[in-house]
């Protein structure tokens, strides 16, 4: 009885201790990227730090994207194949759920985490690395303000990147889709192509686009808070760089939830 | 003129400064030393902002740093150059780079007036040769005297060392020593270095504060430092056997 209530209270003071922490966190976030606007440098500074930070975040990503979302697109069609055992339904629609969950989840989606793993621990391990070699107080005692002035581009570089890269995963997926299914004898091209143009709904795209400006703000400015807030030394870096990947991941994910939700 | 009152500064648990007051001259090379972690680099970093003590004022020229508007702060912060204990260059930009870059946020220079400026500054500290070299191609040392061509690059009214010449052979720090009271002269700059080194106490210290446990223990110049009755400070200069052989 009594240990019981005792477990009870505990878990109660648990819950309002986490929900606290999360307060700080969330309080803290928010007055970080209230920072990357107040005092900030002249526009003509960025232009040129955004172009360098494009190449860094969206290039250097295109491979890996492209690799990922190619498999992806095979993967869906040939299981897709395999759950269709009713001889009623018509091949094309393998197409067409590739197409559809493609654009709707998986090139979105699965890319944005793909690239919350590649870009937010670049970003925080830089962004780490620069606090704890004084390269951030130095800009300070210069008096720039150094979270615009490193954090403003790769926010921008990312929402500008971002949607190209899913609309390059997009293409890529379906693609596979149709080199799986026509290499291994699933599905002909007429059909494969005649699914695709079936039923299509144009907002999938407009709402692949919104999750991945969404996302992209998510992950460049979640990774940048845990960088930016790095203290210590190299091993602090590390696990910046650890709790940026898993932090914006799961903040990718319940934005997806959330946008399927409002937007759908 | 610099003048800091009463600093107060804790860390958690951990008093690192206690009631720290001074004042340094234009034209006058103002030394910093102590023991390692007696809270030098702090006291640094509070006079540039960095660190917020919890107590205490630093004047510059009768303007408060602290708690004057960001306008004010902005205008002290471009009369400043600082030269960091690792040097803190930025790793994706070149040295010269690296030696321009307060000329480009901060200045309307042209670029064959920028890049004039930075190679110039880098000659002065005798690394031209290193210009097109990235921070992390070049030795310790090097990276320090680059900070210090960061430092002097905009020609500050208060110029700030920690440590400009650890990490550097006996000849090349002599030099730094040499270069930073010729700027110091020259411009009648305010200038604060922190440092260990005995020689260059010698050499270069028109004013010197020890700091112990993060009290200021002793305030002279260097022709009085060797006279002192301070027992810590005696201690911390005649570590040496050879200069407590000659005391002696
Ligand atoms: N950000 C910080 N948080 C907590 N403690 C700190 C911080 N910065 C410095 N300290 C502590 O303050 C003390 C003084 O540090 P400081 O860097 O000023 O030493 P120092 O006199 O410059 O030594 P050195 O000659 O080795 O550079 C140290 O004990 C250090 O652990
Ligand atoms: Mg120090």
């Amino acid at each position: 009885m009594f240990l019981a209530r005792y477990a009870q209270n505990r878990s109660i003071f648990t819950v309002v201790l986490l929900l606290f922490v999360l307060m700080h966190h969330l309080g803290r976030y928010f007055i970080f990227l209230g920072s990357l606007f107040r005092n900030r440098e002249k526009l003509g500074v960025y232009s040129k730090l955004v172009l360098e930070e494009c190449v860094q975040i969206g290039i250097n990503s295109v491979f890996i994207v492209s690799i990922v979302s190619t498999f992806i697109g095979a993967v869906t069609c040939v299981q897709t194949a395999y759950n269709l055992v009713s001889p009623l339904v018509p091949l094309s629609i393998i197409a067409v759920i590739v197409r559809d969950s493609t654009i709707l989840e998986l090139a979105p989606t699965i890319t944005c985490v793909v690239l919350s793993g590649k870009v937010g621990s670049n970003i925080a391990g830089g962004l780490g690395t620069m606090r704890i070699t004084e390269q951030i107080d130095a800009l300070e005692v210069m008096g720039i303000n150094s979270s615009s002035y490193l954090v403003l581009p790769k926010v921008l570089a990312s929402m500008i990147m971002f949607p190209m890269l899913v609309i390059l995963a997009g293409f890529l997926s379906i693609y596979g889709g149709y080199i799986a299914g026509t290499a291994a004898d699933i599905i002909t091209p007429e059909d494969y192509v005649s699914g695709l143009r079936s039923d299509f709904k144009p907002f999938s795209i407009t709402f692949a686009l919104i999750k991945s400006v969404v996302f992209a703000f998510l992950i460049s400015t979640i990774s940048s808070f845990k960088g930016y807030y790095t203290s210590g030394g190299a091993l602090e870096v590390g696990q910046a760089s650890t709790a940026a990947v898993t932090n914006s991941c799961i903040a990718v994910l319940a934005a997806d939830f959330l946008l399927a939700q409002l937007l759908l | 003129m610099i003048e800091i009152k009463n600093i107060q500064k804790t860390f958690g648990e951990r008093t690192i400064l206690s009631g720290i007051s001074g004042k340094f001259l234009p034209g006058d090379t103002s030394l910093i030393i102590g023991g390692s972690g007696t809270g030098k680099s702090v006291l640094l970093k509070c006079m540039i902002g960095l660190v917020k003590p919890e107590e205490g004022q630093v004047l510059y020229n009768g303007r408060d740093f602290l708690t004057g508007d960001e306008d004010t702060q902005k205008a002290i912060r471009r009369e400043m150059g600082v030269l960091f204990q690792g040097g803190a260059l930025f790793d994706s930009k070149t040295v010269l780079e690296n030696v321009g870059f307060p000329l480009d946020m901060l200045t309307d220079m042209g670029t064959a007036e920028k890049i004039d400026r930075a190679k110039f500054c880098l000659q002065r500290v005798g690394l031209e040769a290193a210009a097109d070299r990235m921070p992390s191609e070049i030795s310790g040392g090097m990276k320090k005297r680059v900070g210090i061509a960061r430092a002097i690059v905009m020609n500050p009214k208060y110029l700030f060392c920690d440590e400009p010449n650890s990490g550097l052979d006996p000849l090349t720090s002599i030099k730094i020593d040499e270069l930073i009271r010729e700027i110091t002269d020259e411009f009648k700059i305010t200038t604060v270095v922190i440092t260990h080194d005995m020689n260059s106490m010698m050499e270069i210290g028109e004013k010197i504060l020890f700091l112990y446990q993060g009290k200021k223990l002793w305030e002279g110049t260097s022709s009085t430092i060797t006279k002192s009755s301070v027992a810590e400070l005696n201690e911390f200069i005649y570590a040496n056997k050879l200069l407590r052989d000659t005391k002696a």
